[in-house]
């Protein structure tokens, strides 16, 4: 990136703390952006953090005392759940209902697999105690707490070296007085045990996913907190002294306070920045509809954005156990950023299965021994292989300072992982590799759009990721859409997505009503207390503006008696409902589901079954900027190369360029390989890039070409 | 141009169309996933949406499957294959117009009972300006009732446990069946979602059929010929391959089970020979008076599911696939029950049917097979109806499904609470209690009840409940294996028994209706799954943190 003289003030910043890298962005007060890459310090995440922060400054002549902001995004809660590392918990629960995290939906996740091993739960049954109350659906009390018995289990769990304690009882996303009344009475007793009740982080009914999700904060929360205080000290002692704030799963801002207390919410904070990044582009570009497309190592990550907003989740599941599978999980419920996230990455090994078809994934390579091509000790064929081996990728042009690349090691694990096997040769190996993953990534991202009812036609992607650029052309062609855009930074997404998000909270929760016997106090109660909820948390967030401006969105989730998925509507930012309200919801809910399934149905009651909430803060927007798809054709000195064109269906000639080569409003033709230095992006014979004038490169078909042959 | 005609010019030629061939499999089963998902998003019923109770796949015009989606159940995996073809011969090839959609709850020739909707859509496309078939969609989903006695086992006729819809036409060149919308709606209870789930297959199978439209489009190709024989020839070698490591022979198994009134006994012989493996079910007990007999499409399709599990789980469900697995038996057996035999229940016996014929695999696999598990799912079926004749209130309908203990594995424990062969997922407790007028007061975990062994075998769970608000239950039990347990194998300990009663002491029977009065508890306790091996060889680390645990009694 070219460096400009930036003035002593004001200068924000964003730090990405992922698996293998931390990405540090510095955003100059003229807005444009300078990033660093430090390896990720596992046992002490604040160090890659401190390092990148004081070479980035240096490197643009700024003081500590010029930052004006810090966002920071974290996979420590993710790892800390996935790696088992959190802290020492105990769960309270609901006599009777001990084993809610253990025995989960009763279900098998692979249906062919004799020798399926289920996930462990996150507390063991040991470390579950059970307590006499009950309240029922309505919240009225059916059995009164124990309170002695309660007394001697808060006894026996100080007792016995918790460091922590989750409580979760039958029913109390309605009543949560039992959960509140045990949390005080623990730390009134040990003021040293940390405690999270769950009808505060994420009251929502069905036990499996709420109770699971108060372990989750449970178990990270002690580990969280303390990594937290220590970041924000570190930081004042160098004389940062603006707030610190978190990037959380639904892709706004929380404050460092509200993330000790709820740091589940941290949990995919990484991939919501990437989302977030998308959805300012597409803000910035006019594009309504977006699918946003992000590929590293490992995954593959795909979301919706519409209306310049990425779609969201009331629910998630973190750590998949086994290929990505749904149910091999812990689910998680708090409002998140909807990604599908498969097992697609550069890293993502291929092999053949007993019926002669390539697979690719879920095992990657990572970034240890990686792809055969890195030349350290990995064998397996990965997606890198395939593309060096296709010529899309090339030991000169690639990125990675430390890395050699090495064409023959790549194709003799092309030879040995599929190959051989196949009878093919190494090109028509890799071909076959290549479209796998391609066609892969494209059925799941159609089965996602299926599962928001949204029809993918007219959509633009955004690719970004170091991976994305190279497959996003021929993704595009798989999926039928027009457009793709190749940011500027896609390197470092998710931490430009951090400096574009808003001060955002979702307060969600369960409130059953429904059409025929419509609770109007009641409702309109849950919208007052869940706005407030938010609004407090976001002026927690962005204390320092006088006059906070916000958006509330308001949403109900509503369905059909006897269905079992909801569909959510829309309400007004500020309505408040009156008699009329019933027939007000089943208006809109008939016209939300005739929009999803295409014909909605007569004369059923609609029940409404959850709430939520979200306030943000209002986001400048930024200078709009025209895309266009015709620009002059760049008179380059062309090197070419030799590299397969999927159109083709062979290897041809074909252009390599420098990305930086290219000027604004000049545009190339494919075949074209366009390299940079974090990524290279692939255009096929019949695509054609434009320039922008903010150096994005839009891509877009000479003519509309079977992509098939 | 078809992709035929591109006769393969070099041997690299050939490796690249097998490579496209190898995409355009994947886009089909990417087609059914998504024709499923569909169903799966619109439907009312309970068991459709929270146990994936459904199956969606696409035909070739002669109504040989070349794709199917993976659902929750194994009753589909044949039942849906051998469906089309029923649909071909009887709508008859010269009636079948574009914009047809078709229609039965045939038991004989869809999946088993009447419960069961099977919709069919021709897809027609236009081939040298020619409007010509080029295959199906075929959809299945449990729907909330079909009329008679309701869902349960006490029929003693076919008659009586609801309307039959032989195949036909449910819609003609796009012109909606009006006659069989009103006989339907006139004979089912919840009829708007009975017929709005029937809406709802016909609409998925028009995903399907519009994306492989698409597909055609997208790869200029006429029809599915060419992938079709592809998947076929793939899929027959790697069946082939599998089967070939199970030696060849005849092997046998009997269990005995609970049963209605009596016990039954499941008997098989097995056969495996080069080209497939065959269960003969000689031996079995005679149908019943009563609701459990099971048609042989779906004892078929659970022993398919067995062998599959077996021998190899990366296998696809397609014709080439499933024609490798064949089954017999003599009329009337309760795994080959007959026209007009009571068949509403027919789950309860056919989910033994899997661990009935993998254990006649043992001494072809010993490394391999599990010991047997709870097996049926005990699932709470209940109408909640008001205590007081005198304060009538609306009757409720309450659906649980819990399952018991899965059987020990070669090198692994059973799995606890989990269902297999069925893959069923249970509900919330707090979504049921918002539903109807139910406590759910203990759904836990049953220590001490899988059986010993090297491996131990899953833990049941113990189930507590109660009607409130001035209801009592007529419930409709489904239980078995309170009589016979699981069994352990190769020194492994069974599993323990089943128990259902009052929270008063008041035993009640695994089968059939029964009351839980106003004020009172059921409890049920679940199976648990058999061991396997040797429990003195158990080690002692596992063994001490079973007891740590709680999992077994000091």
């Amino acid at each position: 990136m070219a460096t400009t003289d930036t003035t002593s003030t004001g200068v924000r910043l964003a730090a990405d703390v992922g698996g293998t890298f931390t990405d540090v962005v510095l955003e100059r007060p003229d807005g444009t952006y300078a990033s660093t890459k430090v390896l990720t310090t596992y046992d002490a995440p604040e160090r890659a953090i401190l390092e990148g922060v004081g070479h980035l400054l240096a490197v643009e002549g700024a003081a500590f005392g010029d930052v004006v902001q810090f966002a920071h995004g974290t996979t420590l809660a993710t790892n800390a759940l996935i790696e088992r590392r959190g802290a020492r918990t105990a769960l309270i629960t609901t006599e009777g209902f001990r084993d809610v995290i253990e025995t989960r939906t009763e279900s098998r996740f692979e249906q062919y697999d004799l020798d399926i091993v289920l996930p462990t739960p996150l507390i063991a049954r040991k470390d579950r105690y059970t307590l006499a109350e009950r309240r029922n659906a309505r919240g009225e009390e059916l059995l009164a707490l124990d309170t002695d018995a309660m007394h001697r289990l808060i006894d026996h769990v100080g007792n016995a070296g918790y460091e922590s304690v989750a409580i979760g009882f039958l029913h109390s996303y309605v009543d949560p007085t039992n959960e509140r009344l045990v949390r005080d009475s623990i730390a009134a007793a040990f003021p040293g045990i940390s405690v999270s009740i769950s009808s505060e982080v994420s009251p929502q009914m069905r036990e499996y996913e709420r109770f699971n999700t108060v372990c989750a904060n449970a178990y990270v929360q002690p580990l969280m907190a303390s990594y937290l205080v220590r970041l924000r000290d570190h930081l004042i002692e160098l004389g940062i002294t603006c707030p610190l704030y978190l990037v959380h799963s639904g892709g706004g801002l929380m404050s460092v306070e509200s993330a000790a207390e709820f740091p589940v919410r941290l949990v995919e904070s990484g991939p919501a920045g990437g989302a977030i990044f998308a959805a300012d582009l597409a803000a910035r570009y006019g594009r309504d509809r977006v699918l946003s497309y992000d590929m590293g190592g490992t995954t593959a990550k795909i979301t919706l954005i519409e209306d310049f907003r990425p779609q969201t989740a009331k629910t998630f599941e973190v750590d998949r156990t086994a290929r990505f599978k749904k149910g091999s999980g812990m689910p998680i419920s708090i409002p998140v950023i909807d990604m599908i996230e498969i097992g697609a990455g550069g890293g993502s090994i291929a092999s053949v299965d007993r019926l002669g078809q390539i697979r690719i994934g879920p095992h990657s390579a990572g970034s240890e021994p990686g792809p055969a091509a890195y030349s350290l000790g990995g064998v397996d064929a990965t997606v890198t292989d395939a593309n060096l081996e296709l010529g899309r990728l090339h030991p000169d042009t690639f990125g990675a300072k430390d890395i050699d690349l090495s064409p023959e090691l790549a194709r003799r694990a092309i030879a040995a992982s599929v190959g051989d096997a196949l009878g093919l040769d190494p090109t028509a190996a890799a071909v076959g590799i290549a479209e796998v993953v391609d066609e892969n990534m494209a059925n799941a991202a159609r089965a996602h759009a299926v599962e928001h009812g949204v029809d993918l036609a007219g959509f633009t992607m955004i690719a970004f990721g170091g991976g994305a650029p190279l497959h996003a052309a021929r993704l595009m062609d798989k999926l039928g859409l027009d457009e793709l855009i190749v940011p500027p930074g896609a390197g470092v997404g998710s931490a430009i997505g951090f400096l574009v998000a808003p001060f955002s909270y979702e307060a969600v929760r369960s409130f059953y009503t429904t059409t025929t016997d419509f609770d109007v106090a009641g409702s309109n109660a849950v919208l007052t207390d869940l706005t407030n909820e938010a609004m407090s948390f976001v002026q927690q967030g962005a204390t320092g503006d006088e006059q906070l401006e916000v958006t509330v969105e308001r949403q109900v989730s509503m369905r059909y008696v006897g269905q079992g998925w909801e569909i959510p509507v829309m309400l007004d930012e500020d309505s408040t409902f009156d008699e009329l309200a019933a027939e007000l919801l089943t208006n809109r809910f008939t016209k939300a589901y005739e929009e999803f399934f295409g014909r909605a149905i007569d004369d059923l009651t609609i029940e409404a079954v959850s709430w939520s909430v979200r306030v943000s803060t209002v986001v400048p927007v930024r200078s709009r900027v025209e895309l266009s798809a015709t620009g002059v054709s760049a008179d380059l000195e062309l090197n070419t190369r030799s590299a397969y064109d999927a159109v083709v269906g062979d290897r041809i000639d074909t252009p390599v360029l420098d990305r930086g080569d290219v000027g604004v409003g000049e545009s190339v033709d494919g075949p074209a390989i366009i390299a940079e230095a974090q990524t290279t992006t692939v255009l096929g014979s019949h695509h054609v890039c434009t320039v922008q004038s903010d150096g994005t490169l839009l891509i877009t078909r000479t003519a509309r070409q079977e992509v098939a042959s | 141009m078809t992709l035929a005609d591109q006769a393969p010019a070099t041997d690299l030629a050939a490796q690249r169309r097998n490579l496209l061939f190898q995409v355009m499999w994947n886009r089909l089963i990417s087609i059914v996933e998504e024709q499923a998902l569909t169903l799966v998003r619109t439907a009312f019923s309970t068991s459709v949406r929270e146990a994936g109770d459904l199956s969606a796949g696409v035909f070739d015009p002669q109504g040989r499957m070349i794709a199917q989606a993976v659902t929750g159940t194994p009753g589909h995996v044949n039942t849906m294959a051998d469906a089309v073809p029923h649909f071909i011969a009887d709508i008859g090839p010269e009636r079948i117009y574009p914009g047809d959609v078709y229609i039965t709850n045939d038991p004989w020739k869809g999946t088993g009972h009447l419960h069961d909707i099977t919709v069919t859509t021709p897809v027609f496309r236009t081939i040298d300006g020619e409007e010509t078939l080029i295959g199906f969609f075929a959809s299945t989903a449990h729907v909330v009732d079909v009329g008679g006695r309701g869902y349960g086992p006490d029929a003693s006729e076919v008659y009586e446990e609801g309307l039959r819809i032989p195949i036909m036409k449910w819609a003609e060149r796009g012109r909606l069946n009006n006659d069989l919308v009103a006989i339907l709606r006139n004979n089912v209870r919840e009829s708007d979602q009975v017929v709005g789930d029937i809406h709802g297959l016909a609409a998925s199978n028009e995903t399907g059929r519009r994306r492989l439209l698409d597909m055609l489009e997208e790869f200029a190709l006429d029809d599915m010929g060419d992938i079709a024989d592809f998947v076929f020839a793939s899929t027959t070698r790697a069946t082939l391959d599998a089967v070939d490591g199970v030696r060849n022979g005849t092997y046998r198994n009997e269990m005995v089970v609970d049963g209605y009134g009596e016990p039954v006994t499941l008997a098989v012989e097995l056969t495996v020979t080069d080209d497939g493996m065959h269960a003969d079910f000689t031996g079995t007990s005679p149908v019943c008076g009563l609701g459990i007999n099971v048609p042989l499409g779906y004892a078929h399709a659970y022993f398919t599911y067995g062998m599959l599990v077996a021998i190899g789980s990366e296998l696809p469900n397609n014709y080439a696939s499933l024609s490798r697995f064949t089954v017999s038996a003599p009329d009337h057996v309760i795994l080959n029950a007959k026209h007009p035999d009571p068949v509403s229940v027919r789950h309860v016996l056919g989910h033994f049917v899997t661990d009935l014929c993998l254990g006649a695999l043992e001494s072809a696999l010993p490394d391999r097979i599990p010991a047997e598990g709870a097996g049926a799912l005990w699932n709470f079926q209940a109408s909640a109806r008001s205590a007081d004749p005198d304060d009538p209130k609306p009757p409720v309908e309450i659906l649980m499904f819990n399952s018991g203990g899965t059987g020990a594995r070669p090198e692994l424990d059973g799995l606890t609470s989990t269902a297999f062969p069925s893959g069923v997922r249970t509900m919330s407790a707090e979504a049921t209690e918002q539903v109807g007028p139910i406590v759910i007061w203990r759904k836990e975990i049953r220590p001490d009840s899988g059986g010993g062994g090297r491996q131990r075998g899953g833990l049941g769970q113990i189930i507590e409940l109660g009607p409130t608000d001035g209801y009592q239950f007529d419930f409709s039990a489904m239980f078995d294996r309170i009589d016979h347990p699981a069994r352990g194998r190769r020194g492994g300990g069974d599993g323990a028994p089943g128990k259902v009663y009052l929270d008063d002491g008041t035993p009640f029977s695994g089968k059939g209706k029964q009351i839980v009065p106003a004020g009172r508890r059921l409890i049920m306790e679940l199976p648990g799954g058999g061991g396997f091996g040797d429990p003195v060889e158990r080690d002692a680390e596992v063994e001490a943190n079973d007891v740590a645990q709680g999992y077994i009694s000091p």
